[in-house]
């Protein structure tokens, strides 16, 4: 593949500038070059790899270099330091309403893996933490939506509420509301219908949803391999809906997931969980260090501290 | 609404922008292209070529580099080819097969109904096969597709063996003297060895079934994935000998530029862009229109500032 980590990006430019006292501009200058083609060729938004790049030139330059390190290997410190730091701390926690039911609303792009999710999320609040969580078709729109997670919730043997697609999303909501708490859901999970963030009438159907049914989580729900256009979504989603958190879905594919960090940067919102696979079981804590990692092939990157 | 604006008239308005070319010229220009997911080696290259023929030619106007820039670009999609639309391959004795691939979620069964309807409208009578057996309501997405074209759906129950839905597939199709059969698979992202094995024996199938078919192996891409395209564009040609392209989703903000790199290193032509998800929204791919499409965020800066 022609995708070079930053390691092999980098493993020429360490050995030149190797045993320095002091991190002169000279060598800020090569390595950051190298670093923003890494993140450009991982997805993340060049305006975030613009930022990240001025922060780490400022906090390299004339940086005394510490007894252990070479000037090559500072640097990648500090660039790993910068990159943990915007990726924030790990929190997988999902949230607990004062009064059940706790409603979680699932939304995004079409295609990103809501419904999965949706399927993924109700296994883990039973199987982890013992729940009894009542699923809702609210997608009316794509053919056979209802279907699947019928389907899903056969395969997990829990109860899908649907009122067929001549309904509104917004009354199927509500009657969900009510069932769960006639029939004593603790949790209850909105699968809504994909749509596009510049699609009015639709994103306006979810702030109605929002207002009726008061949901304690929003995820957006965001493909892994999102390229440059994730910053507008998550923006859009986020102005217009204050999300609570992300889902990063089919991070089981090869994908570096930039797009992880642009989200990160433009929303501040914290990536909850990632999905990795198809199976309701294949749904996993977002670990902030690890993805900041895979972004840059920092695995290597780390070695080649050891190594230089 | 996409506006009819030629490329030309795109590029000249960056260029009325800037009147000298220099290095901020270049950066923005480079800007550009990456913001629209166009390959970030593609767009390295291409810049740094036209660093060096403004140097050569010693260009210091950016209207004179107008030509070079629009060359440069239609080149990197054409390649020496010429401009000729890229149209559906047909079986002219018996029956066509169309196979559709790709990763999770891209759009392949809502293309499959799109197609099935153009085809329709162009009078050939077609046959859908639902080779995704294994996610949930797949099935039932493709007979709704059935349903809303007047198509007839070759099913097996989920969790069969794809392959055989396939197999069945054809022998309706015949049967039934069907002009172009549609097939449908289950969504994989590319480093599934196992999954794109299965991918592969469903290929042979059609190949064995009917000499010559799979008349077309599309590969369907989400406009709004960025590098990885290209390693789905190589990992699928390699295992289903993929012949071209179906880019969905072009109606969000996402340019979907990936197809320029893939393009450029891989000879696979787009041939269609999916405009929403009814059935009429698929359209044939316009080189030219595509390519201006990737400057429009630029242009409407401008059109705002003005
Ligand atoms: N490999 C993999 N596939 C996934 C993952 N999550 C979802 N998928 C697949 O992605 C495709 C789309 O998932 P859906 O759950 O239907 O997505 P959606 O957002 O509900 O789609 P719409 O309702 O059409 O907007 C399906 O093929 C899923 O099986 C994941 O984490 N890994
Ligand atoms: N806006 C928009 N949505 C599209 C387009 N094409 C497909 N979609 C939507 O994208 C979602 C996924 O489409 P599918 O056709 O199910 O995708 P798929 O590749 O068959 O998915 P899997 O079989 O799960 O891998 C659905 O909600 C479609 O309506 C398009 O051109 N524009
Ligand atoms: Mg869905
Ligand atoms: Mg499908």
């Amino acid at each position: 593949m022609a995708f070079e980590g930053l390691a092999d990006r980098l493993q020429s430019t360490i050995q030149k500038i190797r045993g320095r006292g002091k991190v002169t501009e000279q060598d800020v200058k090569e390595m950051t070059r190298e670093v923003r083609l890494a993140l450009l060729e991982a997805d993340v938004n060049f305006k975030v790899v613009k930022q990240l790049i001025n922060k780490i030139k400022e906090r390299a330059i004339g940086q005394e270099v510490m007894e252990s390190l070479t000037p090559g290997q500072q640097v990648i410190k500090v660039v790993q330091e910068e990159l943990t730091q915007l990726m924030g701390g790990e929190q997988s926690k999902i949230a607990v309403a004062d009064r059940p039911p706790t409603v979680i609303m699932m939304v995004g792009l079409q295609g990103a893996g809501k419904t999965t999710t949706t399927g993924k999320l109700a296994n883990l609040l039973r199987k982890k933490h013992n729940r009894n969580p009542l699923l809702v078709a609210a997608d009316v729109y794509r053919p056979a939506a209802i279907d699947q997670l019928e389907t899903l919730g056969k395969q997990l043997s829990l109860p899908v509420f649907s009122m067929g697609t001549e309904a509104n999303p917004v009354d199927i909501a509500n009657e969900a509301i009510k069932k769960a708490k006639e029939e004593h859901h603790d949790y209850v999970i909105i699968d809504t219908a994909g749509r596009l963030h510049v699609d009015e009438k639709l994103m306006d159907e979810l702030t109605q949803i929002k207002t009726n049914v008061k949901p304690a989580e929003i995820f957006l729900v965001v493909d892994a391999m999102t390229g440059q256009d994730a910053v507008n979504v998550a923006e859009s989603f986020d102005s217009q809906l204050d999300i609570s958190g992300v889902v990063l879905t089919k991070l089981d594919g090869d994908t570096r997931g930039g797009a992880a960090l642009s989200i990160r940067a433009v929303t501040g919102k914290p990536i909850k969980f990632v999905g990795m696979g198809e199976r309701t079981d294949q749904l996993e804590a977002f670990h902030p260090e690890r993805m900041a990692s895979r972004i840059l092939g920092m695995g290597d990157v780390l070695s080649l501290i050891e190594k230089a | 609404k996409k506006t009819r604006t030629s490329f030309s008239d795109r590029m000249n308005n960056l260029m009325a922008r800037y009147r000298k070319v220099d290095e901020d010229f270049f950066e923005e220009l480079e800007e550009v292209l990456i913001a629209s997911d166009v390959g970030v080696n593609t767009v390295m290259d291409l810049v740094d070529e036209l660093r060096m023929e403004a140097k050569r030619q010693n260009i210091k106007d950016s209207i004179q580099l107008k030509d070079v820039i629009s060359e440069k670009l239609v080149e990197i999609y054409q390649g020496d080819e010429d401009e000729q639309p890229q149209k559906l391959k047909m079986n002219d004795d018996g029956l066509t097969i169309y196979l559709f691939v790709g990763v999770n979620g891209v759009g392949k069964t809502t293309s499959i109904g799109k197609l099935a309807y153009k085809l329709k409208q162009e009078g050939k009578k077609v046959v859908m096969a639902a080779g995704d057996t294994f996610r949930a309501g797949a099935i039932e997405q493709l007979q709704v597709w059935g349903e809303r074209t007047g198509v007839e759906v070759i099913r097996h129950n989920a969790g069969s063996d794809p392959a055989a839905v396939i197999y069945d597939g054809i022998k309706a199709a015949q049967a039934r003297g069907a002009d172009v059969l549609l097939c449908d698979t289950a969504g994989r992202l590319q480093n599934k060895v196992n999954l794109m094995n299965e991918l592969n024996k469903v290929h042979r199938v059609i190949e064995r079934e009917v000499p010559g078919a799979p008349h077309e192996v599309l590969l369907v891409l989400d406009a709004t994935t960025g590098q990885n395209a290209l390693a789905q564009a190589k990992t699928f040609q390699e295992t289903a000998n993929v012949s071209g392209i179906v880019l969905s989703k072009l109606d969000g903000t996402a340019k979907g530029g990936i197809v320029l790199a893939i393009r450029n290193e891989m000879k696979i032509p787009v041939k269609f862009v999916g405009l929403g998800e009814q059935m009429e929204d698929l359209q044939e791919f316009d080189p030219n229109a595509f390519v201006y499409g990737l400057f429009a965020d630029l242009m409407q800066d401008e059109e705002q500032a003005e």
